[in-house]
């Protein structure tokens, strides 16, 4: 799916060369500060590399309109970001922002089941806590019909017990419907029990792919 | 009508500095460290005041379209300079473009406008009408433009957070941005639009006072402020719509990302 070579960022990263499968679930490891946030962004074109190439299933992604890359292959940052409005408006707005129409009530609490969250679509999304905010993000990519999905510790403040909930249930989808997953995470549970493909990322340098 | 107004003699004029001093008395009394400020600023304003009295004796005498059309430019000049340092924080040059290319459209769109078709009067140079006019319209959009400038940019680095993780899940960055631009645009013409509601009741404008003071029907003085009511309305709405449309592409590069 994405095949990067002889890529450098600033003197935050640099990868001679990495394959990232498709339909596959990937997940990047390395210490904090190590580069995978960057790598990350760098894959949904939020930063260019200074030099190198990224390819997207064979086109260089510097050939690519970034907007319609982006709505393919959609990042989640650690940090939920959660708009003005109820939880529904939150809910929707992935949606709205990569053009498409907004999904019935339905498919909504559906997505919010997926990760967990009982919450009313009439809520307002800013009361939430940190994990449930964190969810909420979470169940918003999952209704956009992206081809990959990076996410960026999705469950960080979540406790163990519902991040395995989460993520069995969010990973088990995205299997059925054949789609690319990278995440990022600390926890070796998630990673061993879910990564199909593993990226080390050690002292700014992408180390071993498989 | 003839004008019955009193030329104030020189002493009188000099006793309105009164204040002034008490004002420096005072700010040195509280140890608020006013006092050149002060000094300065009132100096500025009489000499500026001075000075211009005497070049708008010279232009009225003899008015040269040239010569005014270049002060008219002057104006708006020093207006859109005085917007950059106003703002206070550094502003890229690609945005001082946009704040240059707004205060031009807007300022001198609406002062043609109004010129023409509203007020009406000939020759389109004709000094006591255009120069005035020009100062309220170019004045206000300066005001206007700068809290627009000032919103955006604070905006665009307060809600960083909140425009990249849009433009993540392939948000245009006009989408991303997009509560940013309207609070922007709403804070720059609010003033203006607030303005209109206290007219008359709470104050009576500059130019209406003057115009009654010089002996003005005030029927007349009231027509001519409704004018350019709308006018300095006009002219901050056009401005501030220019640049809010136009200002917020500054803030991404040809990859559509951010770069605050």
């Amino acid at each position: 799916m994405f095949e990067l070579k002889d890529v450098t960022y600033k003197d935050i990263l640099t990868i001679r060369s990495l394959h990232i499968p498709m339909g596959k679930i990937t997940c990047f490891v390395g210490e904090s500060g190590a580069g995978k946030s960057t790598l990350m962004k760098m894959l949904n074109i939020m930063i260019s590399p200074d030099q190198g190439e990224i390819y997207y299933s064979g086109e260089n992604v510097r050939e690519i309109d970034p907007i319609h890359h982006r709505r393919r292959v959609i990042m989640l940052e650690q940090q939920p970001t959660i708009f003005e409005g109820t939880v529904r408006d939150n809910l929707n707005i992935g949606l709205v922002f990569s053009g498409k129409d907004e999904k019935p009530d339905k498919e909504l609490l559906n997505a919010l089941h997926l990760v967990s969250l009982q919450k009313e679509l009439d809520e307002e999304a800013q009361t939430l806590s940190g994990g449930e905010k964190q969810r909420l993000a979470l169940a918003r990519v999952f209704l956009m019909d992206a081809e990959v999905y990076l996410l960026d510790e999705p469950t960080s403040a979540l406790d163990k017990e519902t991040e395995e909930k989460v993520m069995k249930n969010f990973f088990s989808i995205m299997k059925e419907r054949k789609k690319t997953v990278v995440f990022i995470s600390h926890s070796n549970e998630l990673i061993s029990t879910y990564g199909e493909n593993k990226v080390t990322i050690v002292k700014h340098e992408v180390k071993d792919n498989g | 009508m003839d004008s019955v107004i009193r030329d104030i003699e020189l002493w009188r004029l000099a006793a309105g500095y009164l204040f002034i001093l008490l004002l420096i008395v005072f700010v040195k009394w509280r140890g608020l460290n006013r006092e050149i400020r002060i000094v300065v600023s009132t100096a500025r304003m009489t000499i500026q005041l001075v000075l211009v009295g005497y070049i708008l004796t010279y232009i009225f005498k003899e008015p040269n379209p040239f010569l005014i059309t270049f002060i008219v430019l002057f104006m708006l000049t020093f207006a859109i300079f005085n917007t950059y340092k106003q703002v206070g924080t550094k502003l890229s040059k690609k945005l001082k473009r946009i704040v240059a290319l707004s205060m031009i459209v807007g300022s001198l769109v609406t002062l043609f406008y109004f010129n023409v078709v509203v007020i009406h009067f000939q020759p389109w140079y004709e000094p006591h009408y255009l120069i005035p006019i020009a100062g309220m319209i170019i004045g206000n959009s300066m005001t206007g433009i700068t809290l627009g400038v000032k919103n955006l940019v604070d905006g665009m680095q307060k809600q960083k957070h909140l425009i990249e993780g849009a433009l993540m899940l392939g948000a245009t960055p006009e989408a991303a941005t997009k509560s940013v631009v309207n609070s922007a645009f709403d804070s720059a013409i609010l003033p203006t639009i607030n303005n209109m509601v206290g007219m008359g009741i709470v104050f009576l404008p500059g130019m209406m006072t003057g115009q009654i003071l010089a002996g003005i029907d005030p029927i007349i003085a009231i027509e001519y402020q409704i004018a350019i009511l709308l006018g300095i309305t006009g002219s901050v709405a056009l401005t501030v719509m220019v640049f809010t449309t136009l200002g917020y592409k500054t803030f991404f590069n040809s990859k559509q990302q951010f770069k605050v």
